[in-house]
Parts: structure tokens; sequence; C-alpha cells
């Protein structure tokens, strides 16, 4: 392993911030996903050779973290088979008000989604990565992550019963929490 | 950026009967505060910065190439 280049190690750490969030999001657990980023660190300085200078550094961390994730996922699963149910079920119990409430509700909503669409997701409309760059990180079709992505929009507009803008005013909560018992 | 539903939308004529059972095609609006709620949750962890440890780990790779934990 050669010296890390002062250059690429500025990028890394210019993508960490935005990596956090990434990894929050897959893992839903802080702690998890500041080893995530840790981890891929780690490996992304160790072959930092395969890394060709003047191309999407973030896009290449990203994937990197994807790919750790997902393999850590699969054996995390097997060990701890509700963890990220439990999770769920944590933040619903809290009792909060207002856009903490909001907030949660959209955060539960998340994690019910299938891990495929709630990264393409994540990745086009929060992380600003474009569909082809969406595409290149989770080493799928352009294609494939335009469905994701709008399948994962459809289902959490569901979740979240929204049928219109006027849904998230003032009256939202208490007609998600009237949804959330009755809706059909 | 959300260019990505404009074939095979629904015409503009619709109705709110024929929105809701088109659940595939969303609103413009639905979908910007779906947008909105997405990057206010991303935002809160970016606007954190880069913790401590991360600064400190890539400095101590650069320097003095500690491998006591690696695989």
């Amino acid at each position: 392993m050669s010296s890390l280049n002062p250059a690429l190690r500025e990028q890394m750490l210019g993508a960490v911030p935005s990596l956090r969030a990434f990894a929050i999001s897959l893992s839903g657990n802080v702690d998890r996903a500041d080893d995530l980023v840790q981890e891929t660190l780690m490996r992304a300085i160790a072959n930092i050779d395969s890394f060709q200078p003047g191309t999407n550094m973030s896009a290449w961390l990203f994937t990197i973290l994807r790919n750790l994730f997902r393999s850590e996922y699969r054996k995390r699963r097997r060990e701890v088979e509700d963890a990220d149910g439990s999770y769920a079920e944590t933040l619903k119990s809290q009792p909060e008000q207002g856009s903490r409430l909001e907030f949660n509700e959209f955060r539960v909503a998340l994690d019910k989604l299938p891990p495929d669409q709630r990264e393409a997701l994540i990745l086009v409309g929060a992380s600003g990565f474009s569909y082809e760059e969406a595409a290149a990180i989770c080493e799928c079709a352009v294609g494939t992550i335009k469905s994701r992505v709008n399948r994962a929009r459809t289902r959490l507009a569901d979740l979240l019963s929204i049928e219109g803008a006027e849904d998230f005013g003032p009256d939202h909560t208490t007609r998600a929490i009237m949804a959330a018992g009755g809706r059909r | 950026m959300n260019d990505d539903d404009k074939s095979g939308r629904p015409g503009p004529m619709q109705t709110e009967v024929t929105q809701k059972k088109h659940r595939g095609r969303l609103g413009r609006d639905v979908q910007s505060k779906i947008g909105q709620q997405l990057r206010s949750m991303y935002d809160d962890v970016v606007s954190e910065g880069v913790p401590d440890r991360f600064t400190e780990m890539l400095r101590q790779l650069d320097e003095g190439k500690k491998e006591g934990s690696g695989p």
C-alpha cells in the first residue's frame, strides 16, 4: 500500500458526511453506520490503486460501502432476525410532537421499503447522484434504478397516506394516525 | 433532477379517482414532499460534518501505516 496522496485524502474526507448519511439510512443505526464508513475508508485506502483519478471519488466510496453493507446485512440477518423491525418499533413507541413525529413516521415508512428500493431512492433523491451514477453504484441498469425509485416513491406515499400536498399541512399528523388505524 | 416519469404519465385531465388508481404515477407535489423529507433527514447527518475519528484514522493510516486491525 502506497502513501495516500493528500488530494485523494481530502476527497475522501469530503465524501464522509454524505457517506455517513447514506450508511445511516441503510442500516438505521448511527454506530453501525460509522463502523461501515470506517471500514469503507480502510478498504478504499487499501485499494486506492484501483481508483481512477478524475472519476467520482464519492461514487466509488458509495459503491464500496454498499457492498460492505450488503455482505454484512446478509450475515447479520441470520444473527439478529428482527434488528430492523425493532428499530422501527422503538421509533413508533416514542410519543413526540409535530415535525419530529412526522420525521419519525417518514423514517419508519422508509424502513419498510425493500432495501433495493430504499437505497435507490436515497442515492437519487437525497445524495444527489444521477440515475447513471446510482446505477453504477448499485451495479444495475439505469432503467432498474428508475423503476426502483418510482416504486419507492409510490410505496412511501402510500405508507404516509399522502395523496396531495395538503396532506402535509397541520392536519397531516392526525390523518396519519387515523390512517394507520384503519386504512384499507 | 426528477425527470424520471415524464414518459407514460397520465394527462393533466385525469380525475382524483384515476389518480388513486394509478399509484405508480405520483403527482409532482407528492414527489416533492417526499424529496423534502428525504433530504431533510439526510442533511441532518451531512451537517454534522466529519467526525474526528475519521480525520484521525486517515492521518494515522497515512503517517504510521498502522494495520493492527485491518484484514
